[in-house]
């Protein structure tokens, strides 16, 4: 079992998921932006 | 030659079968009784079960011998060492997806993320015991998304590719078996009895059109590995929403997504060979895919439990929806609304939970895409 490993995964697992949550929020952000930008009055 | 030497030379081939070759018979017909009896994935498992056992008799002219190539080993040259296959295949499923409800209730897709944490927990196991390219692409079976399985396996070279697609078209038909037991875990029956509200919104035209380029965009600014996997998947649903191509966002969703469907299984086949499958890595792929599966729910789930720490009483979310992040397009979000209904029979979750799970189709490519940045892809 190569314990050593971890020291690579885990930041891994750390910028990964945070990662997507960013380009997530963004997305949010940006359909938010759209959906009152487009949406009817 | 006398007609007894020619007789029994018609015969000679038998020789050559392995007990090895016997198990992958077994199994392409297990695929096989899956697909028909149980309709799971019929249109994957089918023609993997069948190609599990064309490829595996012996001396195959199905697959490259030698110097005679093989049908299913130009095809998966052709069409899945480039990543060509499953990237068209997403164009076909980007028009079958209908963004409008997520788009109405955009905050949802926060739960598509979450339930990518099994991805990543999955990479950090399988970081034990494989090497990293091998662990990130067992890991992508926890996106519950073949096509991103495929390309994420691919790109970073997977000698395992059978066992991944094995493994996430399967577990992907037995979400209704794998999911249930875990979200009961992690809620409690006070928890899953949470109605919650919905209130039809609605969304123009023009966020419909431009949702699929800002995503393509932003995905693509973030992680460029995932611009081919998300463009495609994103031009697809331009198909659909553009509003004037009406005839190819239909081609697209049926004769082209069947198209490539009927080839997909078959060349994934072609990489279940004896030699390739029969060895005690592949039942550990299994446990790691199960594993990815069981921690996607599990991290929806809380996920949900802790954004209710900070919502009022009567605005609280149902947490099961969390478990519909995951790519599993429709039956997580089929289960997650009939276990809302097996608790109390007016918790109508479908349009929430529909929602979180075209998210997570979303999501997942996303999360591809960022495990091949991070592994330098």
């Amino acid at each position: 079992m190569n314990t050593a490993s971890l020291m690579t995964t885990l930041p891994v697992l750390a910028a990964g998921m945070a990662g997507i949550f960013a380009v997530l929020g963004v997305l949010i952000g940006a359909v938010a932006l759209l959906n009152r930008l487009t949406g009817r009055k | 030659m006398n007609i007894a030497q020619a007789f029994t030379g018609l015969f000679a081939n038998f020789a050559n079968i392995t007990w090895q070759m016997v198990v992958m018979w077994g199994i392409g017909g297990l695929l096989i009784y899956l697909a028909i009896a149980r309709k799971m994935e019929p249109s994957l498992l089918l023609p993997m079960g069948f190609g599990a056992i064309l490829v595996n008799l012996p001396l195959s002219g199905a697959i490259t011998q030698g110097q005679t190539e093989g049908p299913l080993s130009v095809l998966f040259r052709a069409g899945m060492a480039n990543e060509l296959f499953p990237l068209l295949l997403f164009i076909g499923i980007g028009a079958m997806i209908d963004f409008g409800p997520l788009l109405e209730k955009p905050w949802l897709m926060l739960f598509g993320g979450a339930a990518q944490l099994g991805i990543f927990l999955t990479f950090a196991a399988a970081g034990l015991f494989f090497e990293l390219n091998d662990a990130a692409s067992i890991a992508i079976i926890g996106a519950a998304d073949g096509p991103t399985a495929i390309f994420v396996a691919n790109t970073l070279g997977s000698r395992y590719l059978g066992a991944i697609m094995v493994a996430a078209y399967s577990y992907m038909a037995l979400v209704p078996i794998v999911q249930p037991p875990v979200i009961r875990l992690v809620t409690t029956r006070k928890e899953r009895r949470i109605r919650m509200e919905y209130k039809k919104g609605s969304v123009s035209r023009a966020t419909r059109i431009l949702f699929p380029l800002v995503v393509t965009v932003t995905a693509g600014l973030v992680a460029p590995a995932s611009v081919a996997l998300v463009g495609f998947l994103m031009f697809g649903n331009l198909l659909r929403e553009c509003g004037v191509l009406n005839a190819l966002s239909e081609t697209a969703q049926n004769v082209l997504a069947n198209l490539i469907t009927i080839v997909l299984g078959l060349t994934v086949a072609s990489q279940m060979t004896a030699e390739q499958f029969v060895r005690p890595d592949t039942l550990l792929i299994l446990a790691l895919g199960l594993f990815a599966f069981v921690f996607d729910t599990v991290g929806g789930v809380l996920f949900a439990k802790l954004i209710n720490l900070f919502l009022p009483e009567g605005r609280k979310i149902n947490p099961m929806i969390g478990a519909a992040g995951i790519s599993a397009f429709p039956m997580s979000g089929r289960v997650v609304n009939q276990m809302g209904l097996a608790e109390d029979n007016q918790n109508f979750l479908l349009m929430y939970s529909i929602s979180v799970n075209v998210s997570g189709q979303i999501a997942s490519v996303i999360a591809g895409g960022l495990l091949l940045a991070l592994m330098g892809a």
